[in-house]
């Protein structure tokens, strides 16, 4: 059972009902979010239907983006020797 | 159990002389005796009871060696039971030198944890140093070699600032006995001290370096231990000693994010999770900073889901290494077709440091962003939340997709060892178990909790976030893409700095000190030749011999005090060296001697 749960993400055949799954289940967090009962929340964001969808997918890009614009631009990310070659 | 039974039940003596007596066992009856020692102190810790054994007055300073309250238990617990899942991961190896490593680490970290006073803190705090440098040593690797003495050199600074806290602390305050530093200490030098000490355990950048520098080169089963242990005693410290310090709240901040970014650009799968140690322990130290009971609760509580979920991220990432004999995510993929335990039971571990509903980080995660927020943090509690995004994007997402899924990399390996899936198994079954039903984790908790994770808008708030990050990683999933790279960290300044003080010591400096040299030469010589006038030649010859040794002294001197400088950082070296062989030797005598 545990080998056709895994293979069922791995296999490319599978692909098309992933995505319709993501996509529902996706579709389904936001109508629950906009049905939930927001009076428990304490913070400014509690009160926004749909802030953890936006925050989320706004959140992701950016640690991708800003990340690889700081390990590229800024000298962080070096060949795999960097540290045995010879100091000139 | 009666006062005089527990002295001799502590944890920390079981596990250290239990160790020592390891080698005595051999084949089957060392592999019963290392499983049966964890159960021990499972049992312990379930029969233990607040207060104060095994005092001691040592040369008029009173010390407590075995203290027992709320917060040392609930660490004690998930120390007890790791230590059963990491002796059972390590079940099949017969380095019996890296199994009495293990249990001399645990059992220190059992010592730290039940200190009453400083310097039974400290001897703990020593001792797993060196346990724990062994577990990196053990890979029996150049690159592990020279990461272990990286390892090595960190934590032994880092003792001597304890020390030296220690010491000054004690002479401020007269009471070397544990515990939150009085206000009017606050700020003072041993303070400081102290708290660097701390931070280096726990891996506060720009002190972190030493974690994901030597974790990823130690053996497989050695990483499982490392990645429980040492920076949770250092979460425990710093919520006993630290609580409401508000630069913790920046700091673990600041980490939190710091690790996510650099798991981004990593390409070795364990050197991610280290990443992602240092990130969550950043939840953990933010909450001390915030210093409420809601805050050190929800510190306490992600400590002890985080112990549990990462040692089963690093007990897959492990088996995957221990399996393929690669870690580099730009060599791996397309394991899922031959590992799918693997796979299964590495994913529970994401989704419980993913924070998902029903899993363990959902219901201790939650509680500090919440004490964060309830405490007008809220930008520490927003900036954590975008942390908590980035954590399910490495560890739930793209570590096991370049891992398990993605590109084939022809690779079929079979799954692990039954016993490594089992003590997998039962880090999996504490991941939901705690998720699922987090009230017998809250009720161990040093305060009262007044706290509900499943509220409606929780739960759909987080599940946003969460799945709305994997539509992110699905679009841009090429940007991801693992690069054959390493990442420049602090170590860079004890790796290549130190290098190029070294070739700026031997050369430049050299060559102005000589020429300085020269030039008082000179100087004093015209001067003197200027006296001569109006002295005797042979007061001249005097002098100006006098100055001559001098500066030949000063030369002299000066490469005796350069060669003296590295003399001694090598000779400790040295010492750690011969110490650490001393050891090995003596378990290979025993262990060759007993066959």
């Amino acid at each position: 059972m545990i080998g056709k749960l895994v293979n069922f993400f791995g296999d490319k055949k599978y692909t098309a009902i992933r995505w319709r799954l993501l996509i529902l289940s996706l579709i389904a967090i936001i109508i629950a979010d906009f049905l939930v009962d927001r009076h428990e929340g304490h913070n400014f964001w509690d009160a926004i239907p749909g802030w953890g969808a936006v925050f989320g997918f706004i959140s992701c890009v950016l640690i991708i983006f800003v990340s690889k614009f700081i390990g590229k631009k800024g000298g962080i990310m070096k060949q795999e020797d960097y540290y045995d070659r010879k100091h000139k | 159990m009666t006062e005089s039974i527990s002295e001799w039940s502590h944890p920390a003596l079981l596990l250290i002389l239990g160790g020592l007596i390891l080698p005595l066992f051999k084949g089957i009856a060392q592999k019963a005796y290392s499983l049966l020692l964890p159960i021990l102190i499972i049992f312990i810790m379930s029969q233990m009871k607040v207060g104060n054994f095994g005092e001691i007055d040592f040369a008029g300073i009173s010390l407590v060696m075995f203290k027992v309250d709320k917060l040392s238990i609930v660490f004690g617990w998930v120390f007890a039971i790791m230590a059963l899942i990491g002796n059972l991961y390590s079940l099949h190896i017969n380095q019996t030198g890296e199994k009495v490593a293990s249990s001399l680490y645990m059992g220190s970290a059992f010592m730290v944890l039940f200190a009453g006073d400083w310097f039974t803190l400290l001897v703990g705090w020593e001792i797993m140093a060196f346990a724990s440098a062994y577990l990196i040593f053990a890979a029996r690797e150049a690159p592990a070699i020279k990461a272990g003495f990286r390892y090595l050199m960190v934590h032994v600074t880092g003792g001597v600032l304890l020390l030296g806290g220690i010491v000054l602390h004690g002479l401020e305050t007269g009471s070397y006995l544990f515990g939150p530093i009085e206000e009017a200490y606050q700020g003072g030098l041993a303070y400081n001290l102290i708290l660097i000490s701390f931070l280096l355990n726990a891996a506060v950048p720009p002190l972190n370096a030493w974690l994901t520098d030597a974790y990823p080169e130690a053996t497989v089963t050695g990483a499982v231990f490392l990645s429980a242990f040492t920076t949770k005693t250092a979460v425990y410290v710093l919520i006993r000693t630290y609580p409401g310090a508000e630069i913790l709240i920046v700091l673990g901040v600041f980490m939190a994010l710091y690790g996510v970014v650099f798991a981004v650009l990593e390409n070795d799968c364990r050197r991610l999770l280290g990443y992602h140690i240092v990130s969550q322990v950043g939840y953990m130290v933010a909450a001390v900073g915030i210093g409420t009971e809601m805050a050190l609760n929800g510190s306490a509580s992600h400590a002890f889901a985080h112990i549990l979920y990462k040692g089963l991220l690093f007990m897959g990432a492990g088996a995957v290494i221990y399996m393929t004999g690669k870690r580099k995510l730009t060599e791996l993929g397309g394991l899922y077709r031959t590992m799918p335990w693997t796979v299964a039971l590495y994913m529970i571990g994401a989704f419980a440091i993913s924070a998902f509903p029903f899993f363990s980080g959902f219901v201790s995660k939650s509680m500090v962003v919440a004490a964060a927020a309830g405490d007008h943090h809220a930008i520490a509690a927003l900036l954590l939340m975008v942390a908590s995004s980035g954590t399910f994007l490495h560890t739930g997402l793209k570590l096991p997709y370049y891992m398990f899924f993605g590109k084939d990399s022809g690779l079929r390996p079979k799954e692990p060892p039954i016993n490594m899936l089992l003590a997998m198994g039962i880090a999996a079954f504490f991941c939901i178990g705690i998720g699922v039903f987090p009230t017998p984790l809250y009720n161990l908790l040093p305060y009262a909790v007044d706290f509900e994770p499943y509220t409606g808008v929780h739960i759909t708030e987080s599940l946003g976030i969460l799945m709305f990050t994997l539509l992110a990683f699905v679009l841009l999933l090429k940007h991801l893409d693992p690069e054959n790279t390493i990442s420049l960290d602090t170590d860079w300044f004890y790796r290549r700095g130190a290098a190029i003080f070294m070739w700026l010591a031997n050369n430049p400096v050299l060559r102005w000190e000589q020429q300085i040299i020269t030039l008082a030469d000179g100087f004093a010589l015209n001067s003197l030749h200027r006296l001569s006038k109006y002295s005797l030649s042979i007061d001249i010859h005097l002098v100006d011999g006098a100055v001559n040794g001098v500066a030949k002294t000063a030369i002299k001197s000066g490469s005796l005090l350069r060669r003296l400088q590295t003399g001694v950082v090598s000779h400790y070296a040295l010492a750690i060296v011969i110490g650490l062989f001393l050891i090995i030797a003596v378990y290979v005598l025993i262990t060759k001697g007993m066959t």
